[in-house]
């Protein structure tokens, strides 16, 4: 086990809870709070998969992940999205670029711990 | 013995058979089946509307007192016909060319299309004319007298007769005389029913002069005998008179209203004056030829103190001969009635068309171009005109009482129109001839005539006394109405025509040559003097010196290449000439000159063609109708072109409008997923927190504590967000009512200071105030919100390490500022205006748990208020301004 989870949000509340709900579950989980640099500090982390939020301050989630994919390295890392704007359209811009769990908020806290075990698993 | 009662039904048979003719011929010409009708000959027999009940009764009175001087009415004629056709032609061309529909309307045409001139030529042909139509009644009326000798018809019943015959004459002319208002005028049953008239005419006197001479005479030589041995054999010539009435027989058939009418406006075909220059003079001759016979022993047989004007009647009667005697009353019928005809549709033409419709064309602001309202008004007028000039004609009659002798009133009216002559001839022939001119000829030669010889002749008693006649007026000598400028011994009728031609001319010439003619004058008087170089011959496209490439190319660009391609073949085709371009045969450029009227109006085509076909040129009106056509077609146009503005208009206003809708929806998209996610944020955190709570058996106590602090501090931050978008909501709609109250400035600034107190700790803030004690009228509540807005915003934002807040209150003029100044580090430009909007907050203050509608809030508040918060650039640090108009201001009575 200790798998890394790179958690890229910037509410501090739900950066708390997600924590809370991952460490509990023995995974190691590290934050990044800013679109800014977001790319750069996965490529250098490597983590094992990434929950990235869309709406983030200087750079869109949508961007980060479409980054992510252009790069190699990075194209096939398991990404978990989560979304404060519930419509279809987001959904389906975010499975264009090659999400591989797209989650609306608020969240189950059992959800978000069965998709990390999912995508981690399988990646 | 022929009763009054069986002339008068012989008389209404041979109407009844006049409008027959008319009517079958007006019908025939309807279908366009003029044929026959348009022959030479009915052209020359028309022309005999000259011979009038003067000529065929009076001319054996006239030869009864001067012998053979009756000649001259029929060689001034001849003359005219023989010597001066190319007068005719040069007229008939013109006619034609320019659409002229009376002598009255040539003149003022070639005058400058001058109203004056045209008022004057109507004039005056009506005045020359009523005296000759009243000598008709008067002559059919005597010969109905005649008839009666022995069983005589009272006084009343003959003034009734000459009243029904002006009545039903006015009808007849009515009917076949303003039936249509073709341009060219043309009234194909009148001239057909005058051509049968005057066959009716010439053989009603043949057929007496044959039986007075063969019958009465005992044959032609026996008849010589007796003319030798007559006195009028005796009667010697007067040559000054003979020049004088042939000029003036002359003069007045170019002149005569009628004689233009059926001579030149009624013209079917310039080449029938050809035939008519022959045939015309013989038929004056053949009227003549008996006249002396019939004179001499007429003298010779009947009573002495019988009327000799009447002997053309009286001698068949006299020898029992009623068959003949009713044939010959129906000679004098038909040229009496003929004449009179013919004259009151010209003069009706004259007067509606040059005194009543410029009156009434000037009478219409606008409406006048509506063709059909003309058209309709025309009419009405001709017909009135054609009533009033019959019934002019028979109160003359009533009046003069029918005592001088035909010849008399006939040479006084010949005369008169005579008057026209310079003016016609000089605006035909001279191109410096002016308006001026013929208006100064035509006035002073019809005063001269009208002076020294209309008034003398209507009574040397009852106008001029007789010391006028005999000693001029108020003495002048040189003044005598018969022998101006001392001048005597002429005889009368020539002295006044060789007097009023020759002033006439001499003012004519002298008027035109002292003036300026006007650009329309100098333009119609180079149509007019050079026609024949301006026009068409009779056979429309006659000759054609025509390329048909040329045609096609302008065909082309009219109908359009396809079109143009299709006429061609059709033509060629039927030419026989199979891909070949056709001939351009008169008939195919008739053809064209349809079709391309059809796209471009009739003027227009006429025009075009003109200019390929070539010896044609345009005249005055077709230009005018081309600027006419071009005018309607600009007018269409330019109500088109203001149409697809408008349509452009419509769309762009639809544009815009649609542009609006599709921002407000992606503004209203924008703004729910905003909403969506300030919501859906703080609920994320409750709901995780609240099912860690609920799951965790296992978690220590300062967890649970600060877990349910955050979910307590996010539902707080979930309810004032709904709490300020519900604000916002109602701000926005206008549907807040404000609670206004009095209060100080200083009591709204401690209240909203009181309320942040608890948000702005470690914020120091100064006051830098005066006159917040005056007492201000607003809502407290909301300008409250406001300031606490203001106040937390620089609690939360100011970035600063020693965070100050300061706020200023000063008055500029009308309007109090509250400040609030912070030492934060500013907003930059380009946010400025985007951070009173909905929803804005700056990317670095993101995590400051604000939804970002405060500042829109406060806008909302403030414009209510009826005053605005913006931001204040300018300071070292981050600044906004409130202001507020004093007008809210109340100190004075508050003090009180």
């Amino acid at each position: 086990m200790g798998k890394h989870v790179l958690l890229i949000e910037d509410e501090p509340n739900i950066i708390e809870a997600i924590r809370f709900i991952l460490s509990r579950d023995g995974w190691s989980v590290d934050t990044h709070s800013d679109g800014a640099n977001a790319v750069e500090r996965v490529q250098s982390m490597r983590p094992d998969l990434i929950i990235l939020d869309v709406m983030l301050p200087n750079k869109s989630g949508y961007d980060i992940l479409r980054d992510l994919r252009d790069d190699p390295m990075t194209a096939k890392l398991p990404v978990l999205m989560l979304t404060a704007r519930g419509q279809t359209k987001d959904r389906e811009l975010a499975e264009r670029l090659g999400v591989n769990e797209f989650i609306t908020k608020p969240f189950s806290n059992s959800d978000i711990l069965a998709s990390v075990r999912a995508l981690a698993g399988a990646g | 013995m022929v009763t009054f009662n069986l002339l008068i039904l012989v008389s209404l048979a041979y109407v009844i058979f006049l409008f027959a003719v008319a009517f079958f011929a007006e019908r025939r010409a309807q279908q366009g089946r003029t044929g026959w009708m348009r022959a030479p000959l009915i052209y020359t027999l028309s022309l005999s509307v000259y011979c009038t009940a003067w000529t065929f009764y009076g001319a054996v009175g006239y030869a009864t007192r001067s012998g053979l001087e009756f000649v001259t009415i029929y060689l001034g004629p001849t003359l005219v016909m023989i010597g001066w056709w190319w007068i005719l032609r040069k007229l008939v061309r013109i006619g034609r060319t320019h659409r002229i529909t009376s002598i009255a309307d040539l003149i003022s045409s070639r005058f400058g299309k001058s109203t004056a001139l045209g008022v004057c030529v109507t004039a005056f042909a009506v005045i020359g004319t009523t005296p000759y139509i009243a000598l008709q009644l008067q002559s059919v009326t005597l010969s109905f007298d005649a008839f009666n000798g022995t069983a005589r018809a009272d006084e009343q019943a003959l003034q009734s007769t000459a009243f029904w015959i002006a009545a039903g004459l006015a009808i007849f002319t009515v009917i076949f005389g303003t039936r249509n208002l073709d341009a060219n005028e043309r009234h194909h049953g009148v001239v057909m029913a005058i051509a049968v008239e005057a066959v009716v005419k010439l053989a009603a006197l043949v057929a007496v002069g044959v039986f007075v001479v063969w019958g009465l005479g005992g044959g032609p030589l026996a008849t010589m005998a007796t003319i030798d041995a007559s006195p009028m054999a005796d009667l010697e010539l007067q040559t000054s008179r003979w020049i004088g009435i042939t000029f003036t027989a002359a003069a007045a058939f170019l002149c005569l209203p009628r004689m233009f009418q059926v001579m030149v406006v009624e013209n079917a075909d310039e080449r029938h004056l050809g035939t008519a220059s022959w045939a015309f003079p013989l038929y004056m001759m053949l009227m003549s030829l008996f006249v002396i016979p019939i004179a001499v022993i007429g003298l010779d047989l009947m009573p002495a103190g019988s009327n000799p004007d009447l002997f053309v009647l009286t001698l068949p009667l006299s020898q029992g001969r009623e068959d003949l005697a009713m044939l010959a009353f129906l000679g004098g019928f038909s040229a009496a009635t003929s004449m009179v005809i013919v004259a009151a549709i010209a003069l009706s033409t004259m007067v509606s068309n040059h005194i009543v419709m410029p009156i009434w064309l000037s009478t219409q602001k606008d409406g006048a171009t509506v063709s059909g309202d003309v058209r309709h008004v025309l009419l009405r007028s001709r017909r009135l005109s054609i009533i009033a000039i019959l019934f002019l004609g028979y109160v003359y009659y009533r009046l003069s009482g029918g005592g001088t002798a035909l010849a008399a009133i006939g040479l006084i009216s010949f005369a008169g129109v005579a008057q026209f002559l310079p003016s016609m001839l000089g605006g035909i022939f001279w191109r410096g001839a002016t308006r001026v001119g013929a208006l100064a000829g035509l006035s002073t030669g019809f005063v001269i005539w009208m002076y020294t010889m209309m008034l003398p002749s209507i009574g040397v008693a009852g106008v001029f006394p007789d010391a006028w006649m005999q000693g001029g007026p108020a003495d002048l000598h040189w003044l005598r109405p018969q022998a101006l400028f001392g001048i005597e011994g002429l005889d009368p009728v020539v002295h006044a025509v060789f007097w009023s031609l020759t002033l006439n001319t001499a003012a004519f010439i002298i008027g035109s040559m002292l003036s300026f003619p006007s650009p329309l004058e100098r333009l119609q008087g180079a149509q007019f003097v050079n026609v024949f170089d301006h026009s068409t011959g009779p056979r429309g496209w006659s000759h054609t010196g025509a390329a048909a490439e040329d045609l096609m190319m302008m065909a082309q660009r009219i109908l359009g290449p396809s079109e143009a391609q299709q006429l061609f073949q059709a033509e060629a085709k039927r030419q026989g000439k199979g891909d070949d371009l056709p001939d351009p045969s008169p008939e195919f450029i008739d053809r064209l000159e349809r079709e391309l009227a059809g796209s471009v109006g009739g003027a227009t085509a006429h025009a075009m063609i003109s200019q390929i076909v070539g010896g044609a040129t345009v005249s005055v009106q077709d230009l005018m109708a081309v600027a006419d056509e071009a005018a309607q077609i600009m007018e269409y146009s330019n109500q088109l072109e203001a149409k697809s503005v408008e349509l452009e208009n419509t769309a762009g206003k639809l544009r815009d409008a649609n542009e609006m809708l599709t921002a407000l929806s992606v503004q209203k998209d924008a703004f729910l997923s905003q909403i969506s996610h300030e919501l859906r944020t703080p609920m994320t955190s409750i709901r995780s927190f609240s099912e860690i709570l609920r799951d965790g058996d296992d978690l220590t106590r300062p967890e649970r504590s600060k877990y349910s602090d955050i979910i307590h501090a996010e539902a707080i931050r979930l309810t004032r967000l709904l709490d300020n978008l519900l604000d916002l909501s109602v701000l926005e709609n206008g549907q807040i009512d404000l609670e206004l109250q009095r209060g100080t400035l200083r009591q709204v600034l401690d209240r909203a200071l009181a309320s942040s107190e608890a948000a702005t700790e470690g914020l120091k803030i100064t006051l830098d105030v005066t006159g917040t004690d005056d007492v201000i009228e607003t809502d407290l509540d909301r300008l409250t919100q406001v300031f606490i807005n203001l106040i937390t915003n620089a609690a939360k934002y100011c970035t600063a390490e020693d965070p100050h807040l300061r706020i200023r209150i000063h008055e500029d003029g009308q309007i109090r500022h509250i400040d609030f100044i912070d030492n934060g580090m500013g907003i930059p430009q380009a946010s400025q205006s985007l951070i009173f909007e909905k929803f804005s907050r700056l990317s670095d203050q993101a995590a400051a748990g604000s939804a970002g509608l405060g500042l829109a809030i406060c806008r909302e508040i403030m414009s209510k208020l009826g005053g605005e918060v913006r931001y204040l650039d300018g300071t070292n640090g981050t600044a906004f301004r409130v202001s507020l108009p004093t007008g809210v201001n109340v100190a004075a009575a508050a003090a009180e």
